[in-house]
């Protein structure tokens, strides 16, 4: 059911950790629906995102989609990080099950909230980002009628 | 290893070679229609009354009582639809379990969305039991049926049926139970149990898929679900599997052979397996009775991780398993077995279900132990909530 590359990235995460004193750490999704994110972001002074890790509770895709997202915004800007969507961490990962493009929302919802943090701890404003939500599955399409 | 290590028998398990050789002919010589008058479709339907008696064996029933079906689902769906519709006049109330499986619990919400009935269904105890005084409580004046499962498929909990048989037979309710997990597993005797119906399925006692029966005692007038010619007795119509029926009579049989050595072994493996797990993980549960559980079933949950890429890990280790977790389902929501038991969603979602078979050594399960210890390290040193806990504790 998973492509070739979310494998390889589940089985060999990139950039797994924590990092200590991070510019920004954002943490999404809940527990209680079986996957969190937590996205730590090392931003230097030209606010270009020098180093990236994360950790995650989640299924496969989730592991593969956070994976992936830390190596599309490592060494970019906070503008271009920005435009990290999940939509982009989907195509770089040649696809996700329709069951599990929730995960790759919460990828992108992970590195806004890392975004977040850093320009609250900052005090800065980085245009075109809002503050991120606390439940990534509020909103997905309804169950199919039973019959 | 270099081989598959198989630990997903509650699934399905491998169709045995005496069962394959049983059914073999049946698809090539004897292709005879069973209902035809020619003595080659005389040989088939032979093949299925000896089938038919294999099986009322193996549960202490008459031939005439065992109902061919399409599999244990189909079985499960005739048995609570035909008793509704039958007694639907005398009363609406079924009564189950919030543990049963979902051919059981989706026919009751179907019966109470659209055919107005009522359903209870009953708690459990931390173990998965059945509380026998909340039945008893349950039971009104327009209760028409007990359904309650042998045996649980996902934490392989043993219900008290006989004690549940006896309430029902008391109060004239009929009583049915899904065995699907529990026939050719355990010991049945339906007289014993006082059961009016049971359902089974083949393909988890090493025989084919796509077959099952539904046993309904004799007196218990429930309706024919499938309507078209007259197979058995009326009550079930369409051409016959005929290889199906004869490797479901050839895979009880051997069942029925082998389940006392077989439990024996199993439950010594399976205990080991949980001794080992339990205490070198850490952080780790297990869930279901420790005793009054099947041979083959061990279930755990592990902390701050999740069962699904806990799966492929395995699966990249060659051991095959499956979870409760909501990954695996499709849905948010982990298993409703682990919930009903109490345990909390986070701690459901961790959860790994291995069901043992007679093939299963002890050089198996050391490593599959070896590869949980390197798979479940390494995934709790991913985890966000495994950080917060070690950070929790160095604080306090």
């Amino acid at each position: 059911m998973y492509s070739e590359k979310v494998i390889d990235h589940f089985q060999n995460p990139r950039n797994v950790g924590k990092i200590e004193n991070p510019s920004g750490v954002g943490t999404v999704g809940n527990a209680k629906c079986g996957d969190i994110m937590r996205i730590y972001l090392d931003i230097d002074e030209n606010q270009i995102i020098r180093d990236c890790k994360f950790k995650t509770f989640g299924c496969g895709a989730a592991i593969a989609t956070s994976s992936m997202a830390t190596e599309l915004v490592k060494g970019k800007n906070i503008q271009e990080a920005l435009q990290v969507t999940n939509k982009a961490v989907m195509e770089a990962l040649d696809g996700l099950p329709p069951v599990k493009v929730h995960c790759s929302l919460l990828a992108e919802e992970a590195i806004h909230a890392a975004l977040w943090d850093y320009a609250e701890k900052h005090g800065i404003k980085i245009e075109g980002l809002e503050k991120p939500k606390s439940d990534i599955h509020e909103g997905e399409e309804e169950e199919e009628e039973d019959y | 290893m270099n081989q598959l290590i198989y630990l997903d028998n509650a699934a399905t398990t491998k169709t045995a070679p005496e069962v394959v050789d049983a059914m073999l002919p049946f698809f090539t010589e004897n292709y005879g229609n069973p209902s035809s008058i020619y003595s080659l479709a005389g040989t088939s339907k032979e093949a299925i009354d000896h089938a038919r008696e294999q099986i009322a064996s193996v549960i202490g029933a008459n031939p005439k009582e065992i109902y061919f079906t399409g599999g244990g689902s189909e079985a499960d769906n005739w048995a609570l639809k035909a008793t509704y519709e039958l007694l639907q006049n005398k009363g609406n109330h079924i009564i189950t379990t919030k543990i049963e499986h979902h051919a059981i619990l989706h026919t009751c919400e179907y019966l109470e969305k659209y055919r107005g009935a009522r359903i209870t269904y009953l708690d459990v105890d931390e173990n998965g039991v059945v509380k026998l005084e909340e039945l008893e409580k349950a039971i009104t004046p327009q209760t028409i049926l007990i359904s309650v499962m042998f045996a649980n498929n996902e934490i392989g909990t043993i219900q008290p049926i006989k004690e549940i048989g006896q309430i029902a037979k008391e109060h004239g309710i009929y009583f049915h139970t899904d065995a699907v997990q529990a026939f050719g597993q355990i010991p049945i005797n339906v007289d014993e149990y006082h059961i009016d119906m049971l359902s089974s399925s083949a393909h988890k006692i090493n025989g084919p898929k796509g077959i099952g029966f539904l046993y309904i005692r004799k007196g218990v007038k429930i309706r024919s679900f499938i309507h078209g010619g007259a197979q058995e007795r009326k009550r079930r119509a369409g051409t016959e599997n005929v290889p199906g029926i004869v490797g479901y009579g050839a895979a009880a049989e051997r069942a029925a052979r082998t389940l006392d050595e077989r439990a024996k072994a199993e439950t010594l493996l399976r205990d080991y397996l949980i001794q080992r797990i339990t205490k070198e993980i850490p952080y780790c549960r297990l869930n279901g009775d420790p005793v009054k559980r099947l041979p083959n079933n061990v279930n755990i949950s592990f902390q701050f991780i999740e069962g699904e890429s806990l799966l492929i890990f395995l699966d990249g280790a060659g051991i095959c398993a499956s979870s409760g977790s909501a990954c695996t389902s499709g849905s948010l929501d982990p298993s409703h077995v682990l919930l009903a038991i109490g345990l909390p969603h986070e701690i459901a979602h961790g959860s790994l279900r291995l069901t043992l078979s007679e093939e299963t050594t002890k050089e198996e399960l050391d490593y599959v132990v070896e590869k949980l210890k390197e798979i479940v390290a390494r995934l709790r040193s991913m985890s966000p909530l495994y950080e917060d806990f070690v950070k929790k504790n160095a604080n306090s």
